[in-house]
């Protein structure tokens, strides 16, 4: 490599540092922001207007949250959608993906068309909603599992990575007796797990996430996510995180915008737990391969 | 060999049968916008009303609010988000600090794995007129407080900053791949021909990526109305619905709240047609200029 020293050369470099410096900064900030606030005291929050690191840390807006059912139960909600369906995302899309990537297979082509053309038009909200409704699936958890089952895109990808597998693997297990499932589970899965995690985190992202599928089918709050939930309280000011259980008799409420905060931080501990672990990750998933092929 | 496959098939059975029920059966369920659906009778039992609520929906003057706040929303992002990803990626190949590089990029995807209601409540948060910091630093350098939340001024800016902010970083991400592609050799030998890094940048690195420009461009052309409910929902509210209701909000307040479903379909199937035709026409130009198109 030539090394360039030209003053202009220098100056546009030092431009360019500054410049993504500030763009990061500006997009953590909020979340450092939102900590520091969930983390202040009633005193700090009064005196300073712009708090990123508090000079008293105070846990009660985090006791106070998990002193009270409704955060928490609305976590043991998501964790299960979450888990449960993510295990059904990955069972149903590379079940599907796995025939698909055999290109002798009769019919094939039909079949990428008809998943294709979901993906450029759809029935629309309510459509969907009548047919969920109909199938007796309303204020059931299935209804924010089922009809998400497989993402067209993502059973893409995952149909070319098992392509990208060397033909041979599956030639030689047959000659050995195996048969397809066999070969999914045994070969074809073990040799795709990098993928397979990636797209596991991804769905698992996204019904963590999920807002419009709970909002449509589920009207009983009992059984809302925690995205729902956090609406009510952060946005609506409704609801309130409510009936605390064992504080003390000199408990005094945090105020409202440290606790907004807390519950906005305690409901997305998962996510900045994993998001190292998805970092790692994604960046290949995404260009594990493209739409077309 | 369709013999030995019966176990393929048998393994796609259920993933078919999947598009099939959710993907194909609500697509035949948009007659429902040429009926008048009556949840007693049903799906055919419904009587048949032809354009009915087509006409009702074209001579409507919200048709209009929603039409132009739709493509105003739509043209925002399309303008000032669009190109975002492009330079900062261009910035971020430039940088030759890989700790820097990483930390950078370790922040600005961060945003990404939030839920829209998490990106909302930090807008909130930041934003309220009651101990909002943004309104706390406008009243320390002596400014007034706005109300940006009920403010009809400030939807549109809010909407796209939060949009920006949000993707921005996410998007670096395909066009790095792109950039990362680009043979070091053609750079070597533009600098021997003494080429400064602009016409570098011209020559070399923006040819490089333009396929992916345009393959970005035509998706986002093709998914031009598509401005995600869950956002614009968030962030409406009784003051800013003037400038801020689309058509999918549209949708879900009058037919899953106020039960409006035949009428709600036509919306739903308008908006789908005008995002098919615009799907359409954008290949059709990427291919037009030589470019590969998406299908």
């Amino acid at each position: 490599m030539i090394r360039e020293y030209s003053a202009a050369s220098r100056l546009f470099t030092a431009f360019i540092y500054i410049a993504v410096g500030l763009f990061a900064l500006v997009t953590i900030i909020p979340f450092i922001h939102l900590i520091a606030a969930s983390l202040t005291t009633a005193e700090e929050l009064r005196e300073k207007s712009f708090i990123l690191f508090p000079r008293v840390i105070s846990w009660d807006s985090y006791a106070y949250i998990l002193s009270t059912n409704t955060v928490l139960r609305s976590m043991g909600v998501t964790v299960l959608i979450t888990v449960t369906g993510t295990f059904v995302n990955i069972a149903m899309t590379t079940l599907m993906a796995y025939p698909l990537a055999h290109k002798t297979l009769l019919g094939r082509d039909r079949i990428m068309l008809l998943v294709l053309f979901t993906m450029i038009f759809s029935g629309g909200m309510i459509p969907s909603f009548i047919l969920v409704k109909q199938l007796g699936m309303l204020n059931t958890y299935s209804s924010v599992i089922i009809p998400g089952a497989i993402n067209a895109f993502n059973l893409i990808v995952i149909k070319n990575f098992f392509q990208q597998l060397p033909d041979g693997l599956e030639e030689s297990a047959k000659m050995d007796g195996a048969s397809h499932p066999y070969i999914l589970a045994r070969i074809v899965i073990p040799l795709s797990l990098p993928a397979i995690a990636t797209f596991s985190l991804f769905y698992a992202v996204g019904h963590w996430n999920a807002f419009l599928a709970p909002i449509l089918y589920l009207n009983d709050p009992d059984k809302w996510p925690v995205q729902v939930l956090m609406r009510q309280i952060v946005i609506l000011s409704q609801g309130g995180v409510g009936d605390a259980t064992d504080m003390g008799p000199d408990f005094v409420l945090p105020p409202e915008q440290t606790l907004k905060s807390a519950v906005i931080v305690f409901a997305n501990l998962p996510i900045l737990l994993v998001y190292p672990f998805l970092q790692k990750h994604f960046a290949k998933g995404v260009l594990l391969g493209s739409v077309k092929g | 060999m369709v013999r030995m496959d019966y176990w393929l098939y048998l393994m796609l059975l259920p993933g078919l049968l999947y598009f099939l029920v959710f993907k194909y059966i609500p697509m035949w369920g948009v007659l429902l916008a040429f009926k008048d659906y009556q949840p007693f009778s049903g799906f055919w039992g419904s009587p048949w009303v032809g354009f009915k609520h087509f006409e009702r929906f074209f001579t409507d003057p919200s048709f209009w609010i929603l039409f132009r706040n739709t493509f105003i929303i739509a043209f925002y992002n399309l303008v000032f988000f669009f190109p975002l990803p492009i330079i900062v990626a261009l910035m971020l190949n430039e940088i030759k600090n890989e700790t820097f590089k990483r930390l950078a990029q370790t922040f600005i995807y961060v945003p990404h794995f939030f839920s829209w209601v998490v990106i909302s409540g930090i807008t909130y948060i930041m934003l309220t007129t009651e101990g909002g910091i943004v309104n706390q630093v406008i009243e320390f350098f002596g400014g007034e407080k706005i109300n940006f939340l009920l403010s009809e001024n400030w939807f549109r800016t809010i909407i796209t900053s939060q949009a920006i902010w949000k993707e921005t970083g996410w998007g670096t991400i395909i066009f790095l791949a792109a950039l990362a592609g680009v043979d070091p050799s053609l750079y070597e030998a533009a600098r021997m021909d003494g080429a400064n890094r602009f016409k570098q940048l011209l020559h070399i690195t923006l040819p490089a990526i333009r396929s992916t420009i345009v393959i970005l461009l035509i998706l986002r052309l093709g998914n031009f109305l598509h401005l995600g409910f869950e956002q614009i929902y968030l962030m409406l509210n009784g003051m800013n619905r003037d400038v801020g209701e689309i058509f999918d909000t549209y949708i879900y307040t009058n037919g899953i709240q106020r039960g409006l479903f035949s009428y709600t379909t036509a919306v739903g199937l308008f908006n789908s047609l005008v995002g098919l035709v615009l799907i359409v026409i954008s290949n059709k130009l990427a291919k037009k200029f030589g470019e590969e198109g998406v299908y």
